[in-house]
C-alpha cells in the first residue's frame, strides 16, 4: 500500500458521499411514477393511487405495485430479478431498472417544485 | 519459451471464466445493479503485472466475449465491453504513472468499471438518472477493488516468475 492509494480511495468516497448527502437534502416528494421503456414513456401513473399493473417491457413483462405512496416492482421475468430486490421508491427522481427489458419505472413531481418558505 | 506463454495466457483465461462462473453463482445481496466483487479482475489485474498491458488486454478480451457467450447475453457483452475495456485503460494510466501499488490501481479500476457500465446503460435506456446510481457503485466499488488488490498483492508474491518447472 502506497499514501497515493490512499488519497485515491479516499477522494472517491468523499466525492460519493458529497453526491449521496446532496441529494438527502435537496429531494422532493414525488407524485407522479412514469415508466419507460428503451427510453420512450409507455405508462404514467398518481403515486397516491392503488395500482397493481402488470408492464410490458422489451422481451418480458415487470408486475409494478403502487400502495401507500410507494412503487415498487414485486415480480419479473427476467433472469437476474435486480428490479425487484431493489428498494420501493417515492422521491423525485428516484428510479428502480430492469436492464434486459430495458424497463425504468421513474418518480416526478408533476407540478411545479414549491418554493422554499424561507427564500421567499 | 514461446509454448511457456501461450501455456500462461491460456491458463489465467481459464481462470477467468472460473471465477466468472463462481461470481454469477453468488446471488446478488445488495440490490443495486451493477454492483459486484470483480473477482474476474484479479485475472486481469495479475496479467497486468506479469504480462504486460498488451497481454492483459487480450486475456481481457477474450475472457469478456467468452464470458458473454458461455453465462451471459449479446446485451450483457456491452455492458462487460464498456467496463472492462475503461476499467483497463485506467488501470494501464495508473500503474504507468508509478504513484500506485496494485491496491490503488484495483481500486481505480474497479470504480471505473462501473462508471463504464453506468454510461452504457445511460445511452441505451436513454435515462440520464441512472447517474443516481454512480456514488453507491463508487463506494461498492472502491471497497471491491481493494479486496482483489489485496489478493492480488498475495497472488503475485506468491506466483513463481515462470509457470514452467525449469
Amino acid at each position: 500500500m502506497k499514501r497515493a492509494d490512499i488519497i485515491l480511495a479516499a477522494v472517491i468516497l468523499a466525492a460519493a458521499f458529497l453526491f449521496l448527502g446532496g441529494r438527502q437534502f435537496t429531494r422532493t416528494e414525488g407524485n407522479t411514477v412514469v415508466v419507460t421503456v428503451d427510453g420512450k414513456e409507455t405508462a404514467r401513473f398518481a403515486l397516491d393511487r392503488e395500482v397493481d399493473v402488470q408492464l410490458d417491457g422489451a422481451g418480458g413483462v415487470n408486475r409494478l405495485v403502487i400502495h401507500d405512496g410507494l412503487a415498487e416492482v414485486t415480480d419479473a421475468d427476467c433472469p437476474d430479478r435486480l428490479c425487484v430486490k431493489e428498494s420501493s421508491i417515492r422521491y423525485s427522481g428516484e428510479t428502480i431498472v430492469c436492464l434486459p427489458h430495458k424497463l425504468v419505472v421513474r418518480i416526478e413531481s408533476d407540478e411545479m417544485p414549491e418554493v422554499d418558505g424561507v427564500a421567499k | 519459451m514461446k509454448t511457456n506463454r501461450i501455456a500462461e495466457y491460456g491458463l489465467l483465461t481459464a481462470l477467468a471464466l472460473v471465477l466468472a462462473y463462481v461470481e454469477s453463482q453468488i446471488p446478488a445481496f445488495w440490490a443495486v445493479p451493477g454492483m459486484k466483487l470483480g473477482l474476474t479482475n484479479l485475472v486481469v489485474l495479475t496479467a497486468l503485472y506479469r504480462q504486460g498491458e498488451r497481454g492483459a488486454f487480450a486475456i481481457n478480451l477474450v475472457r469478456i466475449v467468452l464470458t458473454a457467450f458461455t453465462f451471459g447475453s449479446m446485451s450483457a457483452m456491452l455492458y462487460s465491453l464498456a467496463g472492462g475495456i475503461l476499467s483497463f485503460v485506467i488501470m494501464v494510466l495508473c500503474r504507468r504513472s508509478g504513484r500506485f501499488s496494485i491496491a490503488g490501481v484495483s481500486i481505480a479500476g474497479g470504480v471505473a468499471h462501473n462508471a463504464g457500465q453506468i454510461l452504457v446503460a445511460m445511452f441505451v435506456l436513454e435515462t440520464a438518472r441512472l447517474i443516481y446510481y454512480l456514488p453507491i457503485l463508487m463506494i461498492s466499488g472502491t471497497a471491491a477493488g481493494f479486496v482483489v488488490g489485496l489478493i492480488g498483492i498475495g497472488v503475485l508474491k506468491r506466483l513463481p516468475r515462470s509457470l514452467s518447472s525449469e
